[in-house]
């Protein structure tokens, strides 16, 4: 359990892993823009080129990408069968075929070139918007990075009354007590199993039932925890965020400037792109 | 007679990953019946690990255990494809066949923690029942015994374990840390177990704490006669309340025996890291200064004994001079 | 010239338990002293009041009545402003029993830092402070590790660390050692008897490890919530019988000389708490004789 590897956070020491995590935020939420003002397949082309340039960037192995993906390979598939049998377009590809319906009814099947290339599109849409939001959240900034950055970004919310340094707090607690907290079920559950406790035979109530032995306890425990840390941060000075120093300040540098100034300009481009009607244009 | 025998056993975590490590390295051991075994060494040195083998809570990676001379250890994956050919699996749908073997080892596991008792390190965390009775009673009713039966083992349990019977309809969670963890302890008792292996049972306990749990163990040991096996860095507990003592450093066994035979190896002990008893600084610091006394003391008992022999001897001595 | 860190008058605490209409005493008037720069242990089984004791010393708990003065301000005499307590809790920092439970960050030098963000210490002078007190306690290595990957004497080091960085005057040690092995006790007992050597720390041990009691300058037992012994760790460990009596034991070597003394072997000395002083009482008790016979034999 001791193993388990913690988000995807891959250490490695790159431009994109050096970035400002604010940079990294703001980043992707422009390259999210980017993907979905994609309307023809040069700008589609040109969004590809720029997803593998980042992963080139980060230095991150191209298999570890490819199977951060393959969860959504049956949505990728889903998608893409819809868009080939449900668009109407004018290029008809197919003679319709008719298939009846074993409630009488009958199902033409028209495949329109249209169609083809929506389906392209939304596939290579899907696998863009995955790998650029991926390649700078969660493969290059660890959780905690994520945290401040939110933190700050977040926080002329404070003057509408949002508590955000409470919530980056307990973000950054959950974080700390995540691995101690496996390391304690696992604890817990092997106690219980050395008690005769049984996991796994029985239907879904019973072995939902079998975990009480192991819950009841953890919870107890999380909560002995939370007040020892109450005690121990009050000890230690604790009193909100109010007039707190930061050891690690973050710093935008010159670099992360120019890389969101290139980002927004790489926006409008495909926003201009998409005017020129190249190639196959979606609606 | 050897109870539990362990034989060139490996245990290798997280294999093939970049985290692999080795916590046991061809580890031989065997465990005298009807004795109590302390098995010493410092955090890190494979204990821990030794002792989820002992009662397949985890699988050697090689080698094999034994208790009563019959090897213990079957992993699914071992198993599955002789299992397979065999009645009553080769008549089955493969993969309800697989689900019955994975069952059936289970099962199999299952009723080898009933045999080997196991007491985790601050075991009073596992306790979640409304009532210290209904606790206790946890692992006998896992072990499908009647009303009555569970009830009979219930209450020994408390009695062995120094609990009295006023406590049965009080929630664990109002009794103090010793309580509690006599309750744990009685939790385990309560299977009656060949074995009962504890690990650290008297940690963050004050000297009087201490005192009593080793002692109720002891106890425990003395009337039922069972195999006890306890798992500590204290050598100071150890030297008082084991028959047979075995030492691990570094993932290997280092030394075994009874516990003359260990502590008459002082020298080997001080070159492991382990926080030898005070007492037997001591009298080593005294043979250093020329005093005639034996190697292998580890109790004050001991060295009271060994003293005021020494002293009469001195005191005749110099009368005859 | 010595000066009073924490003085305590007839000091008394009760927890109020079923919906506070029940006061349970924990603290039944507690008179004592400690200097400043002082070691002192303080003895006593689970349940005597030790630890309700060392929560008082920054607040944490408020004394029912009896008097308390901490670095000189009166903790007893009505509310303390906000300002008042943070600064008291900058200068008494308090070593927990779980390592576990008392580090907040997930990175070892963010935690040594929290004290001191709380505290609003500007930089350059946080990070010298942070890489100041991992360096003193020896886990400057350890900087950038997560906290869940050390041991539990390196967990407890980094709770040290961390209140090293808000410059403390003294170190309260809340049975700090009772989780570890003893290779992790020695590595916490002897940074903390570093600070209180080199830097003049006071330094409170709470505990109930005799041997551990051995090390401090005095030694202060507690039992059912009031004072029952204090003096030097030779003139408590001779009061064995009295020890036994509230569930406490002397350390072995202690124990060695009463027993020998009750065998009518006439030990002479009082350095009873130290093995190399029991060992010289033996020796001289057993004479240099001894070893005049065996270099004739």
């Amino acid at each position: 359990m001791k193993s388990v590897v913690f988000g995807q956070y891959y250490p490695a020491d790159s431009f994109i892993h050096r970035m400002d995590p604010r940079a990294k935020v703001i980043l992707s939420v422009l390259f999210i823009v980017c993907t979905f003002l994609c309307r023809n397949a040069v700008s589609f082309f040109l969004m590809t080129a720029a997803a593998l340039c980042l992963v080139l960037l980060s230095r991150i192995p191209v298999h570890l990408v490819l199977r951060s993906i393959r969860p959504l390979i049956l949505i990728l598939i889903f998608t893409s069968l819809i868009n080939v049998f449900m668009t109407k377009g004018e290029m008809l590809l197919t003679p319709s075929w008719n298939i009846p319906l074993p409630w009488g009814k009958t199902w033409s099947i028209r495949i329109y070139a249209e169609g083809l290339w929506n389906a392209a599109f939304m596939i290579l849409r899907i696998f863009i918007l995955l790998i650029g939001t991926s390649i700078f959240l969660s493969f290059t900034t660890t959780p905690i990075a994520m945290t401040d950055a939110l933190e700050q970004l977040f926080s002329p919310l404070k003057k509408i009354k949002i508590p955000v340094h409470d919530i980056a707090m307990m973000t950054t607690i959950a974080l700390r007590f995540i691995p101690t907290l496996l390391e304690e079920t696992e604890k817990i559950m092997n106690a219980q199993k050395a008690r005769g406790a049984d996991f796994i035979s029985g239907g879904l109530i019973k072995r939902a039932k079998a975990l009480l032995p192991v819950l009841i306890p953890l919870l107890i425990s999380a909560f002995n925890r939370a007040y020892e840390l109450a005690t121990a941060m009050e000890c230690r000075c604790y009193n909100g965020g109010e007039g707190r120093t930061r050891l690690k300040v973050l710093q935008l540098r010159f670099s992360d400037v120019l890389a969101i100034l290139f980002l927004i300009a790489f926006v409008v481009g495909i926003f201009f792109l998409n005017r020129l009607g190249l190639i196959y244009t979606m609606k | 007679m050897d109870k539990i025998l362990l034989r060139d056993v490996c245990f290798i975590y997280g294999k093939g990953t970049p985290f692999e490590k080795c916590a046991l390295d061809h580890v031989n051991l065997s465990i005298k019946s009807g004795r109590i075994t302390g098995i010493i060494g410092h955090t890190g040195s494979g204990k821990s690990t030794m002792m989820m083998l002992l009662n397949g809570l985890a699988k050697p990676t090689s080698g094999s255990v034994l208790i009563d001379g019959y090897d213990i250890q079957s992993r699914p994956q071992d198993v599955m494809q002789e299992w397979l050919l065999k009645e009553p699996y080769a008549g089955m749908r493969r993969s309800a066949a697989k689900r019955a073997i994975k069952q059936e080892i289970e099962r199999r596991r299952r009723q080898l923690c009933f045999r080997v008792g196991l007491v985790m390190q601050y075991p009073e965390y596992q306790l979640f029942e409304e009532t210290v009775y209904k606790d206790i009673a946890y692992g006998p009713s896992n072990m499908g015994l009647s009303k009555e039966e569970i009830r009979d083992r219930v209450l020994s349990a408390m009695r062995q374990s120094g609990l009295s019977e006023k406590l049965c309809e009080v929630s664990p969670f109002d009794l103090s840390g010793g309580q509690k963890r006599r309750v744990a302890i009685a939790g385990v008792i309560a299977m009656r177990p060949e074995v009962l292996v504890l690990d650290e049972p008297a940690a963050g306990l004050d000297p009087q704490g201490r005192e009593q749990i080793f002692g109720e163990i002891r106890d425990y040991q003395r009337e039922t006669g069972s195999t006890v096996i306890l798992v500590s860095h204290s050598m100071e507990d150890m030297a008082q309340y084991c028959d047979d003592l075995a030492v691990m450093a570094h993932s290997k066994m280092i030394l075994q025996g009874t516990r003359e035979e260990v502590f008459a190896q002082t020298d080997l002990l001080e070159t492991v890291d382990l926080d030898i008893p005070q007492i037997t600084k001591l009298i080593q610091k005294l043979r250093q200064r020329g005093l005639n006394l034996p190697a292998n003391i580890y109790t004050v008992d001991g060295a009271v004994a060994a003293l005021r022999q020494l002293y009469a001897q001195t005191e005749t001595g110099g009368r005859e001079e | 010239m010595s000066e009073h860190f924490i003085e305590s008058e007839n000091l008394c605490y009760s927890y109020r338990v079923g919906n506070g209409k029940e006061d349970v005493p924990a603290l039944k008037g507690i008179t004592l002293t400690v200097e400043k720069g002082e070691y002192v242990a303080i003895l006593g089984h689970n349940g005597s009041g030790k630890s309700t004791f060392a929560k008082l010393l920054n607040q944490i708990l408020e004394p029912t009545s009896g008097k308390l003065i901490v670095g000189g301000t009166d903790l007893s005499g009505g509310e303390l402003s906000d300002e008042e307590i943070l600064s008291l809790r900058r200068r008494v920092g308090m070593v927990f029993q779980n390592p576990d439970n008392q580090l907040v960050a997930t990175i070892v030098e963010d935690d040594v830092a929290f004290g001191p963000e709380n505290l609003g210490v500007p930089q350059p002078e946080l990070r010298k402070r942070v890489d100041d007190a991992l360096l003193t306690v020896g886990m400057q290595d350890y900087a950038a590790q997560e906290p869940h990957r050390l041991s539990g004497g390196q967990k407890q080091r980094v709770a040290i660390a961390g209140i090293l960085a808000m410059r403390p005057e003294c170190i309260v040690l809340d049975e700090a050692t009772a989780m570890l092995d003893p290779a992790g006790r020695r590595e916490v007992l002897d940074t903390v008897r570093m600070l209180n050597r080199q830097d003049g720390i006071t330094v409170l041990n709470i505990t109930h490890y005799m041997n551990e009691a051995a090390l401090a300058d005095r030694v202060i037992v507690i039992h059912d919530g009031k004072l029952l012994l204090q003096g030097t760790p030779d003139e408590v460990f001779a009061r064995r019988d009295l020890l036994r009596q509230v569930g406490l034991e002397v350390p072995q070597c202690s124990e060695l000389i009463h027993r020998l003394r009750a065998e009518r072997i006439p030990l002479e000395g009082d350095r009873i708490s130290d093995p190399d002083g029991c060992a010289d009482m033996i020796c001289r008790a057993f004479g240099m004789k001894d070893r005049e016979e065996k270099s004739h034999g």
